[in-house]
């Protein structure tokens, strides 16, 4: 290694060690906001406090807001990874052409405008005749959770050794059986991986849900920026807190159980 | 129908799916954007709209914005993502956690955080006033610097992971076999480490950019209506205003550039690599 490799070298651990500082930021500054014992948000605060733990409970409407969240995200989630996977597996295994193309347009939606695909979808709906709320929420959100899911089942399913499907076969079970009994439990990091992201890109998305919410069905992010606009004090900096102390536990769940490096390689 | 017909049958679903609720409905939309009142095929809602300077200045700083988070999300990301696949043991899992915990947080609660920091009473104004650096506040919320601070910091995760999967895959022997047959530190950046990275910094800088210049909550939590973007006039033109036709035009120009950027990378990629997969 020469001296100029060697400060090169240095010099991207600086950089790395800002871009580090810059990412935990915004979530150092929630945390700080959330205990202090100011309704203006100063930082540092003047002193400390829960005031805004208790005053979050009783925002109204919030409970009903996660429940609606947690639903969809779970719902759209669960549907994304089973017809993810057969699409995925259908890439991966079959010798059809135009499989380069159907993985593109099964990614593309992540890079498309939310906003967009919202009023678009939003429109269509309306055409079709559906009006109810939750409904065109679910299939909303399916396109959300069903690209992040492709996305990391596409990269674990083109590394996957399908002759061990053979062998499986070889050996008796049927396809079906052969893809819950083998692949399922040597791609499980993937699907946890391609489930948690779906679920969380689920969980916060505004610009589609904005279009297709009513009155009585607001999701949590819907909910959170009309706080902030209309009584925006440290409560939902508490609130914020209590998502954060949530990630990091799944965090440490998804870290103990598939591995950091795994995770986020998919 | 053989064994490989029906696998390509499980791709059904999925397809049919996307196919009805997504590729169609953005469909209908162009189509409708390239209408006119009776119906006729017609450029006359872009004239107009392209007529009218607020709207080319609203387009400018769009592109301008998402370019600028693009260009400071790539210089931060790139270093980073050099140092994350050289580290082992404690810093490793510090850069990890900094890259996964921010994107399970929500943009909300992270623009929110950034117009905190920015506010004139904020802990930035405060901190360089301590320093001596200014003698009053400086106005940074609904400044476009502010926006591109804070949608580089939301996106940055997003940057640093594609270049990551791919210099994680980069031998280390290739520079090393280069410096051996004498090549100099920067000729083996340029023609050996940052050519065979290339792929990932395109994948990284094609879902930053589209990620920005379509982003909604991020502006309009930092720079209000004092500054619109493309994505602030639809939500503007759909939720307050109801002027549909407005709306369904700036949708489609948003629709368009996002296309061109996913054809545009994909093309790109494919020459970089020269047909390797």
């Amino acid at each position: 290694m020469t001296r100029v490799d060697r400060m090169a070298l240095g010099a991207s651990w600086a950089v790395a060690a800002l871009t580090v500082a810059f990412l935990m930021t915004p979530l150092v500054v929630t945390v700080a906001v959330s205990f202090a014992d100011s309704p203006v948000y100063s930082l540092p605060p003047p002193g400390w406090s829960l005031r805004w733990y208790e005053a979050m409970q009783r925002r109204s409407g919030l409970a009903d807001a996660v429940m609606l969240s947690l639903n969809l995200a779970l719902v759209s989630t669960a549907i994304s990874l089973i017809v993810g996977a057969a699409a995925a597996i259908a890439v991966a295994r079959g010798r059809f052409p135009g499989r380069e193309a159907i993985a593109t347009f099964t990614v593309s939606p992540l890079m498309m405008p939310g906003l967009v695909v919202g009023v678009a979808l939003l429109q269509f709906l309306r055409e079709v005749g559906l009006r109810d709320a939750y409904w065109s929420l679910l299939l909303g959100h399916i396109l959300i959770t069903l690209p992040f899911v492709m996305r990391t089942l596409l990269a674990a399913m083109t590394q996957f050794d399908f002759s061990l499907i053979d062998a499986a076969r070889t050996l008796g079970l049927s396809w079906p059986m052969a893809v819950v009994k083998v692949l399922a439990p040597n791609l499980a990091p993937a699907f946890l991986t391609a489930g948690l992201f779906a679920f969380l890109a689920s969980m916060d998305n505004y610009p589609i849900s904005i279009f297709l919410t009513d009155a009585r069905n607001k999701t949590l992010p819907i909910k959170m920026l009309q706080y902030l606009e209309e009584q925006p004090d440290p409560s939902l900096a508490a609130m914020s807190t209590g998502l954060i102390l949530l990630a990091l536990i799944a965090l440490i769940i998804g870290s103990r159980t598939v591995g950091l490096n795994r995770m986020i390689q998919g | 129908m053989n064994a490989e017909n029906r696998i390509a049958l499980l791709a059904a679903p999925g397809l049919l799916y996307l196919a009805a609720l997504y590729a169609l409905p953005l469909a209908l939309l162009l189509t409708e954007s390239l209408r006119d009142a009776e119906g006729a095929l017609s450029l006359a809602a872009y004239v107009e709209f392209f007529a009218d300077p607020f709207n080319r200045g609203v387009l400018w700083r769009t592109l301008r914005v998402a370019a600028l988070t693009t260009l400071l999300a790539l210089a931060l990301a790139y270093p980073t993502a050099l140092a994350l696949s050289r580290a082992r043991g404690w810093a490793q899992t510090a850069i990890l956690v900094a890259m996964v915990l921010p994107l399970s947080v929500g943009v909300i609660v992270k623009a929110f955080a950034w117009s905190i920091l920015f506010r004139a009473n904020g802990a930035i104004n405060g901190a360089l006033m301590g320093l001596g650096v200014i003698d009053a506040p400086i106005r940074m919320l609904f400044t476009e610097t502010a926006l591109i601070i804070g949608a580089a910091n939301v996106f940055l995760p997003f940057m640093v992971l594609p270049i990551y999967a791919v210099m994680r895959q980069l031998s280390p022997a290739l520079p090393e076999a280069a410096a051996t047959l004498g090549a100099g530190p920067f000729f083996r950046f340029f023609r050996v480490t940052l050519p065979l990275t290339l792929p990932g910094v395109i994948a990284g800088a094609a879902f930053t950019f589209s990620l920005s210049v379509s982003m909604y909550v991020i502006p309009s939590l930092i720079v209000g209506e004092r500054q619109q973007t493309l994505s602030m006039l639809i939500a503007r033109s759909f939720l307050f205003l109801r002027d549909e036709q407005l709306g369904a035009t700036i949708s489609a120009i948003l629709l368009l550039i996002a296309i061109a950027v996913v054809l545009g990378s994909s093309w790109l990629a494919a020459r970089v690599t020269g047909g390797r997969p």
